[in-house]
């Protein structure tokens, strides 16, 4: 049962965080990081107690919710433009595959480094955090950064999850979940009300 | 009484309060007067010592519980309370004169007392966590009202979350090294993720491009005061980390990446800043080459950590001045490209006056505050080796040349403009004091010695 729950979760990242990738519709794509959450929580849940494991899917919703609502508040919506980084379908398509290869490549031995991870929990980790950083580095827009930050952050926090289990770190984790989450919505409605004035 | 509650807990409800004030120059005169007698607590009042006033007994102590761990300041963290909220509360004073109290006052009290919780935190590795809560709280005061965020403020966070999970999971690793010290391998991939954490957390070059996007972007004083609270907290904690771990600090390597680092960074900001056109950029690459100072002074080894300590309060005072300076000249022009500052200085010539003071203090010129430090850095560099010597000469040169231009750019004047103060009392008045501080800071520089004698209190093995 458990390895088949880490499966499902995998598959469940594996697909939200590709989507998050592939789309340009921002509806979609925080639909698919309200997804990815739950793929965390299954994760985390192996190495943490439910509460705890909770904390991250109600946090990471939040953090949704929180730049959903700031998106939904702005008058206009236009696709992002960015004239200087290579951004097309394709490209993101080779790219989110060359991190898959990569992953599949680099997670056995960052199981073999870290005590207690499982092969699939490290998969799912190094994939967050390499589509994160590739959805971070492919674009300057507020709203795109911020959900690549959070992407990275969650598979960061599979990792961490395996090997630190306070509260403290859960607590401030969360924090700063939130926080970028509230720092990303001011920094969309800081552009906004500009063009209201 | 507890140290944690009063100085952690306390400044982040005043924040709070602060916050509700709705007049800037009261929120800057209340923020200022509540960060001073923080600061003034810390000097008077002994912590883990009963204090007896006529029939009353106090004791504060040191340790809090907090969620499972502890937050510690004991009598050894007493020079950082003093010189935090001490020089929090002056800039706190001046945000006023720079017409940004209301941003920066609240938010820049819960900055002060969160990096506070980061120096205090056991395990200290989790400072990670409390500096990226101060960052995230930074970046909104970051922008300018009514304006869009621009792509520094986005680099800033970016770059600054980055290095929260490179720091703790380099933390874990470190403690694994600890277990099995013969592991040369877990060694160096542990200090390789520390590297590159504290790399994005000091925006060590090449991650330093935010730097001048954001100094373009930000209201200059807030970005003073940021490029002072956080390279200063997060140098700290670096210092915490060679500290307790005996391999790094007895490694050989570690010097030498150090020296590296810190000479990039003060080769490339001196030059870059040397041919810049734009002030504010200037300011910027002047922060790069401060940081690159401390590392040079952090990679001289564990008994010339003074020469850190040296840098921390000049930086503060530099900064301040320059960014007050830098804030009255910026509401008068639409850039502060040297085409458009020409003769500023006829008119302001007190603002101009510390924009120039504070930048030949950066480039180490006899007689200012950024002198004693660079002296002793360039002097232990000489004696280790004359190239290395050479390359922070050059680097200093860099600043010199840059500091020269502005005060070409600001004075000269095709038209014929008479010399006028325009700035209001206020202004004259902390602009007036800034600039003798930095020259006291030069001409006495023993006067900040008692305090940074203790500084080195706060760690075991480091200080000599």
């Amino acid at each position: 049962m458990t390895a088949f729950l880490a499966w499902l979760a995998l598959a469940l990242l594996t697909i939200t965080s590709a989507g998050i990738i592939l789309s340009r519709n921002w509806r979609w794509t925080l639909a698919l990081l309200a997804i990815l959450y739950v793929g965390v929580f299954i994760s985390v849940r192996f190495y943490w107690p439910p509460g705890m494991a909770a904390v991250k899917l109600i946090t990471g919703w939040m953090a949704t919710t929180i730049l959903g609502m700031t998106q939904l508040g702005i008058a206009s919506h236009p696709e992002p433009v960015e004239e200087t980084l290579p951004q097309g379908f394709p490209f993101r398509l080779l790219m989110t595959a060359l991190i898959g290869v990569a992953v599949t490549a680099a997670a056995p031995s960052l199981s073999g480094l870290i005590p207690g991870i499982g092969l699939v929990e490290s998969a799912a980790s190094l994939l967050l955090i390499g589509l994160g950083l590739l959805y971070l580095g492919i674009t300057s827009q507020p709203l795109q950064a911020t959900i690549g930050l959070l992407v990275a952050l969650a598979g960061f926090e599979i990792l961490y999850a395996a090997v630190e289990g306070s509260i403290l770190v859960a607590g401030l984790l969360a924090v700063v979940n939130l926080g970028l989450a509230l720092t990303g919505a001011y920094i969309l409605l800081a552009g906004e009300s500009r063009q209201n004035a | 009484m507890n140290a944690p509650l009063i100085w952690i807990g306390l400044p982040i409800a005043l924040a709070i309060i602060l916050s509700l004030i709705s007049r800037p120059r009261l929120s800057a005169r209340v923020g200022g007067i509540l960060a001073l007698a923080l600061a003034a607590l810390a000097w008077l009042v002994p912590i883990d010592d009963v204090l007896s006033i006529g029939a009353i007994s106090i004791k504060i102590t040191s340790v809090f519980q907090f969620l499972g761990r502890q937050l510690v300041l004991g009598a050894s963290s007493r020079s950082i309370l003093i010189v935090f909220y001490g020089l929090s509360g002056l800039w706190f004073l001046g945000a006023h004169a720079a017409g940004v109290s209301r941003r920066l006052v609240p938010a820049g009290m819960a900055i002060t007392a969160l990096l506070v919780g980061a120096l205090a935190v056991k395990p200290f590795l989790y400072a990670a966590l409390f500096i990226e809560t101060a960052v995230l709280l930074s970046a909104p005061i970051l922008i300018p009202p009514r304006q869009p965020a621009g792509r520094g403020v986005i680099r800033f966070v970016a770059y600054q979350t980055l290095a929260m999970p490179f720091i703790l999971f380099a933390g874990w690793l470190l403690a694994g090294v600890e277990t099995s010290p013969s592991d040369l391998i877990l060694a160096k991939q542990s200090a390789a993720l520390l590297g590159l954490g504290f790399a994005f957390l000091l925006a060590i070059f090449p991650l330093s491009t935010w730097m001048p996007m954001l100094a373009e972007d930000a209201p200059p004083y807030i970005f003073g005061f940021l490029q002072w609270i956080l390279p200063t907290t997060s140098l700290i904690f670096g210092l915490g980390f060679i500290d307790r771990y005996a391999w790094l600090r007895q490694s050989d390597l570690l010097p030498q990446v150090l020296r590296m680092a810190g000479f990039l960074m003060l080769v490339t900001g001196g030059l870059w800043a040397a041919f810049e056109k734009r002030l504010e950029r200037i300011l910027a690459y002047t922060s790069i080459t401060e940081t690159g100072c401390a590392l040079l002074a952090l990679s001289l080894g564990a008994d010339k950590t003074q020469i850190v300590f040296l840098l921390f309060i000049p930086r503060s005072f530099g900064l301040a001045v320059w960014t007050l300076g830098l804030s009255i000249v910026k509401d008068q022009v639409k850039s502060l490209d040297f085409a458009a500052i020409q003769g500023l200085a006829r008119r302001y010539p007190l603002a101009s006056g510390a924009i120039l003071v504070a930048q030949f203090s950066a480039s180490g010129v006899p007689l200012l505050a950024g002198f004693p430090p660079r002296y002793a850095l360039w002097d232990a560099l000489a004696q280790i080796s004359p190239n290395m010597a050479f390359w922070f000469g050059l680097g200093l040169l860099g600043l010199f040349l840059s500091a020269i231009r502005s005060l070409t750019a600001l004075v000269i004047s095709e038209k014929l403009t008479y010399w006028q103060l325009q700035e209001d009392w206020p202004q004259r008045i902390l602009l007036g004091i800034g600039i003798v501080v930095l020259f006291l800071l030069g001409l006495l520089p023993q006067m900040i010695y008692p305090l940074l004698n203790t500084f080195p209190l706060m760690f075991e093995h480091l200080g000599g």
